[in-house]
This record gives C-alpha cells, sequence and structure tokens, in this order.
C-alpha cells in the first residue's frame, strides 16, 4: 500500500515560464527509505514541497497532474492537516526555528497535535536525546552554530512522530560524525516504527547503505530509479551525481577490463569482492 | 600572509578559541576542518576583521586586523560564508554579484565583464536577471561564492563552499579555486566535506575544541585514525578500503580514487 503516490505531477512557480518538475510518476510504500539525488536545481526540494501541500498552499503556481500522501489528494488539503503525518526539516534549518529555547521549540508540534503535558515532557526529552541536543535544552536557537540548528529542527519533527519524515540535505552543516549518527538515528526509526523517510542528499557516500531505492532527478524529472547498485552500474546516465568513490573505482575498473562483478555500495563489499580476486 | 598569534576568542563568556597560532603564506590552498563547535567559522572571521581577538593578534599583510576596518580589509580578503542567506539582498544575481566592484569603483565595463565571466564559470548565467531568492539552495549558494570570487581579492576564504552542490559543480568549483590558487592567490575552505579536501590536495589545519589538534598535509593527518576520532571526521572511503585490506599490502594513505585504481590493477594482474 502506497503512502505517497504521484500521477503525471507537474508544477510551475508563479513568475517562471519553465516547470520546475513535470510529468512526475512514482509511488512509494510505508517503511521505505528513499533517496532522492539530481543536479542543483533540478527540482528535488519542489518534488516534496507537494508532499505537504506547500506547493501549492505556500508557494503559488500551476499545479497539474495528481499527488496523494497517506490516501488524501495533498494538492487540495492544508499544509496544517498533512504536518501531523508529514514531517519536514527543511535545507535552511533557521527557517523552521523560531523559539526562545530548543526546548520551547522541539514541544511546539506535540502541544499543538492537543498531546498532555506528560506525554509532551516525554516525546521532547526522547526526541533531543536522539538528536543528541539534551544539554541545548534551554539555548536559544539563535545562539547554536549551524550543525546544532539542523540537529534541533529534527528534533522538532522527531517529536511529532510523524509517518512519514522528509529530509532536505539535514546534515549539511554537520560534521561527517554527527552526520553518521543522525542518519543512524534516522535509519534506526525507520527499523523499529516503520516510518517512511525521504532523503535528499547529494553525498551518496553517507547515505546509500540506507537506501532502499535512489530516485535520481533532472531538469525537473525522474531520470532514473532502483536500488542503489543497480542505479550506480549505470555510469553513463550519472552525469551530475556523485555516487560513492568505492562505486566509482568498480566501474573505472570495469572500464579497464577488470569486472569484479556487482558495482559496490558499501565499504564493505568492495573490501570483499577485492579480497576474492587475491 | 596571514599571521595568528595567541588568539583566544569568547563569545560571552564561552570561549571559542584558545590560544590559536598559525601561519598562513602566501598562495597557500589551506583546509580548515574539525568537529561542529570546533571554531572553524570563529577562526576564519578574524582573517576579515569582522571578530577582532579578545587576546592576541591577527596579522593580515602584516597590518593587525586590530588597527583596520573590516571595508578596508575585505579589499584583500574575500570572504564566503556558511549560509548563502546572511549575505545575499540585491533584485536580481547580477546585482548582487556587481555590488562590491561597484563598491571599490571599477568601471561599469569591468565590472560586466568580469560579473559575466564568474556567472559563466558558476554557471548562473541564465539567472542572470533573477531574484536570488527563487533559486535553489545550491544556486544561491554559488551565488554567494560568485559575489565574492568576482574581486579576485588576493585572500579568498570559503566557509563550507561545498554544501548543496552536485557532484558536476563540485568539481566545476574545485577547478577554479585551484586555478586562482596556482595565479598566487591564498585559498582557505573551511568544510566537513573530506572527500571534496582529498581532491584539492591542501594543507590541513585540524582544529579541536578551540585550538589546533594537527597541522600538515592532507593524506598524513586522513590516514591518522586517531586524530579523525578526535575531530569528528570519517576518513575517505578510498583510504578505509585500502585499510580494510591492509593484510594484503594496501597503503591508507592511498585516498585519490585514480591512484587506487592504478595500484588495484597492478597487483590484479598478478592474480587474473
Amino acid at each position: 500500500m502506497p503512502v505517497i503516490e504521484a500521477k503525471n505531477l507537474t508544477f510551475t512557480y508563479a513568475g517562471s515560464n519553465k516547470p520546475a518538475i513535470k510529468n512526475i510518476d512514482f509511488s512509494i510504500d510505508r517503511g521505505e527509505f528513499i533517496v532522492i539525488t539530481g543536479p542543483s536545481g533540478c527540482g528535488k526540494t519542489t518534488l516534496v514541497r507537494c508532499f505537504n501541500s506547500l506547493i501549492p498552499s505556500f508557494y503559488r503556481g500551476e499545479i497539474s497532474g495528481k499527488i496523494d500522501v497517506l490516501n488524501l489528494n495533498a494538492s487540495k488539503s492544508n499544509t496544517s492537516t498533512l504536518a501531523k503525518n508529514v514531517g519536514f526539516v527543511f535545507q535552511n534549518p533557521e527557517n523552521q526555528l523560531f523559539s526562545l529555547s530548543v526546548e520551547r521549540d522541539v514541544a511546539f508540534g506535540p502541544e499543538n497535535l492537543g498531546l498532555k503535558r506528560d506525554e509532551t515532557r516525554q516525546r521532547v526529552d526522547w526526541a533531543m536525546n536522539i538528536a543528541g541536543i539534551e544539554d541545548l535544552r534551554e539555548t536559544a536557537p539563535y545562539e547554536l552554530s549551524g550543525g546544532q540548528q539542523q540537529r534541533a529542527a529534527i528534533a522538532c519533527v522527531l517529536a511529532m512522530k510523524p509517518e512519514i519524515i522528509v529530509l532536505d540535505e539535514p546534515t549539511s552543516f554537520l560534521d561527517p560524525l554527527s552526520s553518521y549518527q543522525i542518519l543512524e538515528a534516522i535509519a534506526d526509526l525507520r527499523d523499529e516504527v516503520g516510518i517512511t523517510i525521504i532523503l535528499i542528499e547529494h553525498r551518496l557516500d553517507l547515505v546509500s547503505k540506507y537506501a532502499d531505492r535512489i530516485m535520481i532527478m533532472d531538469d525537473g524529472q525522474i531520470a532514473m530509479e532502483g536500488p542503489p547498485s543497480s542505479v550506480y552500474s549505470e555510469e553513463a546516465k550519472l552525469l551530475g551525481v556523485g555516487i560513492p568513490k568505492v562505486s566509482m573505482l568498480f566501474n573505472l575498473l570495469k572500464k579497464d577490463g577488470y569486472n569484479l562483478g556487482e558495482t559496490p555500495v558499501t565499504i564493505e563489499e568492495a573490501s570483499q569482492k577485492i579480497r576474492k580476486c587475491f | 600572509m596571514i599571521e595568528v598569534k595567541g588568539l583566544h576568542f569568547s563569545y560571552d563568556r564561552k570561549e571559542v578559541l584558545n590560544n590559536v597560532d598559525l601561519k598562513i603564506h602566501d598562495g597557500e590552498f589551506i583546509a580548515v576542518m574539525g568537529e561542529n563547535g570546533a571554531g572553524k567559522t570563529t577562526l576564519v572571521k578574524h582573517f576579515n576583521g569582522l571578530l577582532k581577538p579578545d587576546k592576541g593578534e591577527v596579522l593580515v599583510d602584516g597590518k593587525s586586523t586590530k588597527d583596520s576596518t573590516v571595508a578596508s580589509i575585505s579589499r584583500n580578503v574575500g570572504l564566503v560564508f556558511q549560509n548563502p542567506d546572511h549575505q545575499l539582498f540585491s533584485e536580481t544575481v547580477f546585482q548582487e554579484v556587481s555590488f562590491s566592484m561597484r563598491n571599490f569603483g571599477y568601471s561599469e565595463e569591468t565590472i560586466t565583464k568580469r560579473v559575466n565571466f564568474i556567472l559563466e564559470t558558476l554557471d548562473l548565467s541564465s539567472y542572470a536577471d533573477t531574484s536570488p531568492f527563487m533559486l535553489s539552495g545550491g544556486e544561491r549558494k554559488r551565488v554567494a561564492l560568485a559575489s565574492v570570487l568576482v574581486s579576485d581579492p588576493k585572500h579568498i576564504i570559503l566557509d563550507e563552499p561545498t554544501i548543496g552542490q552536485d557532484y558536476h559543480q563540485k568539481d566545476k568549483l574545485r577547478n577554479f579555486i585551484v586555478q586562482m590558487n596556482s595565479q598566487g592567490r591564498t585559498v582557505i575552505i573551511v568544510t566537513h566535506d573530506i572527500e571534496f579536501v582529498v581532491d584539492c590536495k591542501p594543507r590541513v589545519v585540524l582544529l579541536s575544541k578551540g585550538s589546533v589538534l594537527a597541522d600538515g598535509c592532507y593524506d598524513s593527518i586522513f590516514s591518522n585514525k586517531d586524530l579523525i576520532d578526535k575531530a569528528s571526521l570519517m576518513s575517505p572511503q578510498i583510504s578505509l578500503l585500502m585499510a580494510s585490506l591492509g593484510d594484503l599490502n594496501f597503503d591508507p594513505k592511498i585516498m585519490d580514487l585514480y591512484q587506487a585504481k592504478t595500484v588495484l590493477e597492478g597487483k590484479l594482474k598478478n592474480c587474473l
């Protein structure tokens, strides 16, 4: 049963004469971990804005085709209705933090769901713990570093316990170890709670091991999709996409006549395949 | 030359930089790396006088930043912020990118030539008349880069230049800054993007908790597991792959893709 389904989805921003996304068809099942990637300006952010009706409710323009999210017609629903079940972590964390303390920001969502005080408190503690920001409880968001703001934004969304989480380059300001920890926490949520994860990311080396499917967009359309290993082997079509260096290494070797099997996605896979040759 | 001597700096009571000493010679290429909150951005904001030392001093081309204004330093030191939305304000991309040159009093002809060149280089030509705020995150970042690189400053500081950039754009950006560097410009990048750093092959200054943890060539630092862990980095993929095959005599100092390919092919030739 798909949680998100798009049919022939096209959107043009008001004031622009070229569609930002066009004729998009796909479906995403419950519990899937999807990575959306592609050259900058290809329509990734525009596409996910349709998932909670930010398009067309907030960003005006012309929309056609169909987008269903959790059996609701998303383009005809309110963002406030969808927000309960579709959590967003935006590219720029400053755009979603506004309170005078991190704790208040994280509590804002659950309070608006009308949850009891105890439940709200529990969720705030849980979310801040997963995001690794317990010690920033009393800090004002504007005093945080870019990386800390990203963690706070992630905690705000987790506290809502949505069915779908959309993350738009959620770890771009974080150091590699913190990025890894956050991504592990997100992947755990998927495994334990069955949450659906949609992640926009350029750094495929960081996210490939979690992805069920990689969706590559180009010029407003889905150019390629499939499991990482099959997508990464079609090098010719991967213009502008930075596949992991271990995958690239195998593609280069293959070109020179050294075929070590299916293109690996992780370092471990690559290591095993090389080891077999010796 | 940028010289940092015994630099201490605190925001309110929170100490961010603790006795940093650093010498950056003209024409060097440096990557400043380290965990979130290590003080990287705070350090580079001292290089154009946006922040002034609490203790110690920062000399840019021999002159203490305490005795200069940001406006005068910025003629020689261009700084691109981490978050492009902190620096963009104009109606169109062209206006945004031409702003600094106009302030420096260049002729319209020079400005137009230079701006068009930089827009072309950073793949922004088709957006010259567009509002920066209509662009995607990655494109806004490139506009911010263009607006500083356009005036060809002597020392270039880029805070997280690769955020939101796809592989292709990163490659172009790298080629451009390597070219500026080879023309004698000092390039200082602050970044977490270790694969980008491996491709640039610079001197790496590793900051941790407000102090310099290590300073040296990228490959000796990145193959040192202890340093990598202390600075919350993750080793480059190829280096990790090589390390995992250490018993077969692969060297973790190899982190460049093409070098790894050559080494592997040499060994495979004897086996297959």
